[in-house]
């Protein structure tokens, strides 16, 4: 009698388990069409959620000297909800939630965020600064795809070489310092944990091992991927960390556990910010550098478009690109920025077409060669990601 | 209130009471509703998502230019790279010995604390260790990640200064970070254990001649093993899934869960295959614990 209770218990919550489950079948699976560009801004929705680089979307919480978000929370009512990212690939993951209306896309997650559906076409008619933006940057191949534009440029810059001064002598002015396995500094040099920092590798053996014919980072095939695999897993032996949260990483220049590294200028300013500062230089290495164009993307399903827009519009205003190009220390996109800060924008190169040609944007690697080479497949960016994983053992 | 009940009289009213009389007839039917919530809960979010991650296992990704899109038809490669590379095997055996190395750490802690807050400790103060044990978990397990590395710095650390060595970052500075995270969950079920142990069992085997290493080996213990393999399982299952200690802490190495991570975004089906090892490794564990007797301490 007890037992046959039990059960008819049981059953009873089996079935009403059924009943709720079966409710939510009707979330759809695969992916979406590109949406239509939006026709017009309409009134804020109140709120906005920005995906960003560190020190992108800076509300003075911070350093209450970095601040530009609170201005446009003020100007528009929309609030902001700032998330910040380490690495491209936790861009990508991030933005494909659909949690976020915006995102700071370097090259290497931008397009896969194109293909995958979750970025929306941009209305550039909507945008009040687009006119003003450096032409070079506008509708490349790494922020629009067949004519639609998809990404709205922000700034640029290279990834340098950063070394603590008081300890580093003489100033390196080479990647080798960080790939020469009997550096009297071995155990405090750091690498940025990403998969996209074999094609840093790949830039020292352009420059080292011409026989290997290295024309893109980006694109190599076999043999060259294998050169710059096996570099960098001769590098994991005297490293002290692959760094990709960059608060701890400033932080260990500041005790000096690691004293040499690729940075980004950001991370150099903020270290020579602090009181007392800390002895931190950083240098764009003879080699070259890998480095990056970011862009501004709307999602597709943005929950806060009419936000986003003002974010895009906000963000590419003339001052306020001014004020992230001088703290992130990159050139800014809007080149009516430089009219304040004439001298930073010539020390980045921000109009200079020449000069920035020559940097290696970061990219997604695909099996058709980046650089046009139709006899070898290159190695797509799965297989950087499984090389990634080997190299860090 | 008073108003809908007026507008409800007649059939409404009727058959509410019907369909209230025939619940509380039925006990089966009252037991289900209350039961269908948790369960709910279990079936669809813990198993549910468990069986969703061993189906992605079996798919797997195919990358056409830029567009990488999971391919859902069934097959066993990710389980077969996971075997095979080397590097995943590594990865899943540094883990694996972290995690058994922090809960050695943290038994040989626990133990004299949780016998001197059972045993030696007047009522007043075992209360107070015991909050005192506790209170860390107060705390945020980021603020507690941060403020050891601040500490374990091979530099300029605390650690450093007072003590003159420090395990610095690293796999060492990894383990010796998880070992104080999760001290608190070895040293409450020992100490549970050593309070249910009556005094009197020492006693007598003191009285019988038993030096204290012999009653700690031949009466303590025994009866503990279960209190033990209890705190055990926490701070080897904590370890074995941490991933964000080792990513502040790690240098260059990296443990299961930073390996999940990074495919995550990238290789979907290849996480989920590598994350059936903890559950397996933690269902092995569980079964042998099951063997002690340790499941009924939890």
């Amino acid at each position: 009698m007890h037992n046959a209770h039990r059960c008819g218990a049981v059953a009873v919550a089996l079935l009403l388990v059924a009943a709720a489950c079966g409710g939510d079948d009707k979330a759809t699976t695969g992916t979406t069409k590109a949406a239509p560009a939006q026709k017009q801004i309409g009134a804020g929705e109140g709120a906005v959620s920005i995906l960003a680089w560190p020190y992108y979307a800076e509300d003075g919480t911070q350093d209450p000297n970095y601040d530009w978000v609170s201005k446009f929370e003020t100007d528009t009512g929309c609030q902001a909800r700032v998330k910040y990212f380490g690495t491209s690939d936790e861009a990508f993951t991030l933005f494909g939630t659909g949690d976020y209306d915006v995102v700071s896309a370097s090259g290497d997650s931008s397009l896969r965020s194109v293909a995958s559906g979750d970025a929306a076409p941009i209305n550039t008619d909507l945008l009040t600064n687009y006119d003003d933006l450096a032409p070079f940057l506008k509708e490349q191949a790494w922020n629009s795809v067949d004519g639609t534009v998809y990404g709205v440029p922000h700034g640029w810059g290279a990834n340098v070489l950063q070394y603590r001064t008081d300890v580093v002598s003489p100033a390196p002015d080479s990647w080798a310092a960080l790939f020469d396995p009997n550096s009297p500094y071995a155990g405090k040099i750091a690498a940025y944990d990403s998969p996209i920092y074999i094609a840093d590798a790949a830039v020292y053996l352009m420059a080292t091992k011409p026989k290997l014919g290295i024309k893109n980072p980006y694109a190599l095939d076999d043999t060259q991927f294998k050169a710059a695999v096996d570099l960098l897993k001769q590098q994991n032996g005297h490293l002290s960390e692959y760094w990709s949260d960059y608060v701890a990483y400033e932080d260990n220049y500041r005790a000096g556990s690691t004293v040499m590294g690729t940075s980004w200028q950001v991370i150099a300013n903020t270290l020579q910010a602090d009181k007392p500062p800390t002895p931190v230089d950083s240098v764009l290495p003879k080699e070259g550098s890998t480095a990056w164009s970011d862009n501004w993307m709307v999602h597709s399903k943005a929950q806060h478009p009419n936000c986003a827009y003002e974010w895009l519009n906000y963000i590419t205003s003339p001052d306020v690109q001014a004020e992230v190009a001088t703290t992130f220390g990159e050139a800014p996109a809007n080149l009516k920025a430089c009219d304040s800060i004439a001298e930073h924008c010539q020390t980045y190169h921000a109009d200079d077409k020449a000069y920035y040609d020559q940097l290696h944007y970061w990219t997604t690697p695909t099996k058709k060669c980046l650089d046009g080479r139709t006899d070898v497949e290159c190695k797509d960016y799965s297989e950087w990601v499984a090389a990634w994983t080997e190299i860090k053992g | 209130m008073g108003r809908r009940l007026d507008g409800d009289q007649g059939l409404t009213r009727t058959a509410r009471q019907r369909a209230a009389r025939f619940v509380s007839s039925h006990r089966g039917i009252r037991l289900g509703g209350l039961l269908a919530g948790p369960l709910l809960w279990i079936v669809g979010a813990y198993i549910g998502a468990l069986i969703a991650l061993l189906v992605t296992s079996l798919y797997h990704n195919e990358t056409t230019g830029l567009l990488t899109q999971m391919v859902t038809e069934p097959g066993l490669d990710n389980y077969r790279t996971v075997v095979d590379s080397p590097v995943y095997r590594d990865v899943a055996l540094r883990t694996v010995g972290a995690a058994l190395a922090v809960t050695a750490i943290d038994l040989a802690i626990a133990l004299p604390v949780a016998f001197y807050m059972a045993k030696v400790a007047s009522t007043r103060s075992r209360r107070r260790l015991v909050i005192a044990v506790t209170m860390p978990l107060w705390a945020g397990y980021l603020v507690k990640g941060y403020a050891w590395r601040a500490m374990l710095n091979p530099e300029s650390g605390l650690i450093k200064e007072v003590v003159g060595a420090t395990p610095g970052y690293g796999l060492w500075g990894t383990i010796t970070t998880l070992s104080y995270l999760w001290l608190p969950y070895m040293v409450i079920p020992i100490y549970a254990g050593l309070d249910r142990l009556p005094n009197s069992l020492l006693e007598a085997s003191t009285d019988l001649g038993g030096t204290a290493g012999r009653t700690f080996r031949s009466v303590v213990l025994p009866l503990l093993l279960p209190s033990i393999v209890a705190g055990s399982i926490f701070t080897f299952s904590l370890s074995l899934g941490d991933f964000y200690v080792n990513r502040i802490f790690g240098g260059t190495t990296q443990f299961i869960g930073n390996n999940i991570y990074s495919n995550f975004g990238v290789n979907l089906p290849l996480a989920a295959a590598y994350a059936t090892v903890p559950v397996l490794i933690m269902a092995a564990y569980l079964l042998l614990a099951r063997a002690t007797g340790a499941l009924k301490e939890l």
